[in-house]
């Protein structure tokens, strides 16, 4: 009974982070890259529509909006937008609408950070090798960073994992909704120990695989 | 090969110009030393010569090119003429040796064999032929600029920029680099042009020097001529204080 229920309230929040996360970090990607791209002078900070509307201005502006919510505000506020996309805006496929959309300004933050760390003197030596702006970025600046995104991607999902207990309020269920309805609510600590104890190693493995495959692709030492 | 046609560049909000009114010409088959103390316009030399900045006026060109005229795609189809080694070799990390000189090969458009037997070509010619697959964190800092020079050849330019290439190198691999760009020169008719604070490098290499103080050129003239008989003031102190090492 206990492991039928936590069995199937890992599967719930596995679901919703996997999903959640692989449109996040593909959307993250485009995003943070064009928050590089648009204010880079080198790149494409002197294209010819930032000199009338700062791409990258905008694009910050509204990943700002997006940080600034409280998951729990932000997946209230939005259930008209989850229904129109899931059809509904209630159940684990609803919640992964909110959680996506509360991951894709964190995942766009994480690879901007990371393409800025990129030497400065090995982009300008692409450019003068007569690299192209979009070259840059594709062949110089996101292999270089591979080995910090996906250290940042790990950092992601596991905010989603933390996200992902709170789509309980939207019948969303997880782990995080187990523990509440049963550990919380019904007082079953064996349920609230389990289910916490199942969240630590969670945590726990996808920060170690994240590390390892994190050391495989980094050819810097 | 090269000429500078009294080039002025100003940074802004500096009160005066990084280069002020800089001519000089370097002829085909050259070695020409630029030699100067830091903050006298190197830099800005070779970030306007390279197309990172713009001048402000007057033009820079290179095997008839003139390439501070141009942007964009024109601006990259003149790059591919100038080769440029630098003082922190600045190889990709996640590249092989082999695959750092296929880079600018690859963003040029060749096609993958081709450039990859050109790469391994180069390494054999810089010597090392038997680290191809090796990342530059397993090669040592004289190994690492061999890279960067087979890479600054792979699309055989017409002119060798080289920007303080020996400063992060111990004296013994310095004069091996430095051999091996006059090697180069020699065997290959490259134009070479040494932009160093190191007058011990460019006494060894150089037919011609030129001496850069505040942006304005000060010396200009056969090397041996212009270091036997310093007249300006930078280069008398240059001489006689530790600029040697």
């Amino acid at each position: 009974m206990l492991i039928r229920l936590i069995w199937s309230a890992l599967l719930e929040t596995l679901l919703m982070v996997g999903a959640a996360g692989a449109v996040s970090i593909v959307l993250g990607v485009l995003v943070g890259a064009g928050l590089v791209f648009f204010s880079d002078p080198a790149l494409g900070r002197n294209w010819p529509v930032n000199r009338y509307l700062r791409l990258d201005q905008v694009l910050s502006a509204i990943v700002n909006v997006g940080r600034s919510l409280p998951f729990l505000v932000l997946m209230v506020a939005i259930i008209p937008f989850t229904r129109m996309i899931a059809g509904t805006s209630i159940g684990t496929k609803a919640a992964i609408v909110p959680l996506t959309l509360g991951a894709i300004p964190f995942a766009a933050r994480v690879v901007e950070n990371s393409l800025r760390e990129v030497d400065r003197g090995v982009v300008e030596a692409a450019l003068v090798m007569g690299a192209s702006p979009g070259q840059v970025v594709f062949k110089v600046m996101f292999p270089e960073a591979l080995p910090s995104l996906v250290l940042g991607f790990t950092l992601t999902l596991v905010s989603l994992v933390n996200f992902s207990a709170m789509a309980g309020a939207v019948g969303g269920g997880g782990l995080g909704d187990l523990a509440i309805r049963y550990g919380y609510q019904r007082f079953r600590t064996d349920v609230m120990a389990a289910t916490v104890a199942v969240l630590i190693v969670l945590v726990q493995l996808m920060q170690w695989g994240g590390q390892a495959l994190s050391s495989t692709v980094d050819r810097r030492r | 090969m090269i000429t500078f046609d009294n080039v002025t560049k100003k940074y802004k909000g500096m009160s005066v110009p990084a280069l002020d009114r800089v001519s000089f010409t370097v002829d085909a088959g050259a070695i020409c030393g630029v030699v100067g103390l830091s903050g006298a316009g190197k830099s800005t030399l070779i970030r306007c010569m390279t197309g990172l900045e713009r001048v402000d006026s007057g033009t820079i060109s290179i095997g008839g090119v003139s390439i501070s005229a141009l942007t964009g795609a024109e601006l990259r189809q003149a790059q591919r003429n100038l080769g440029v080694v630098f003082q922190h070799f600045n190889l990709l990390s996640q590249r092989t040796a082999l695959q750092n000189v296929m880079f600018p090969l690859e963003v040029a458009g060749v096609a993958r064999n081709e450039a990859r037997d050109r790469a391994r070509e180069l390494l054999d010619i810089v010597g090392l032929g038997d680290k191809l697959n090796s990342y530059p964190s397993k090669l040592s800092g004289g190994q690492q600029q061999r890279v960067g020079i087979a890479r600054a050849l792979a699309t055989s330019p017409k002119v060798l920029l080289c920007d303080e290439f020996t400063s992060a190198l111990d004296p013994i691999n310095s004069k091996s680099i430095l051999e091996l760009i006059m090697r180069l020169n020699a065997d290959l008719g490259v134009t070479v042009l040494i932009v160093t604070h190191q007058l011990s490098i460019a006494e060894q290499s150089c037919d011609r020097l030129i001496v850069i103080d505040e942006g304005q050129i000060v010396e200009n003239g056969p090397a041996k001529d212009v270091l036997e008989s310093p007249k300006s003031r930078i280069l008398r102190a240059m001489v006689t204080t530790l600029t040697w090492s």
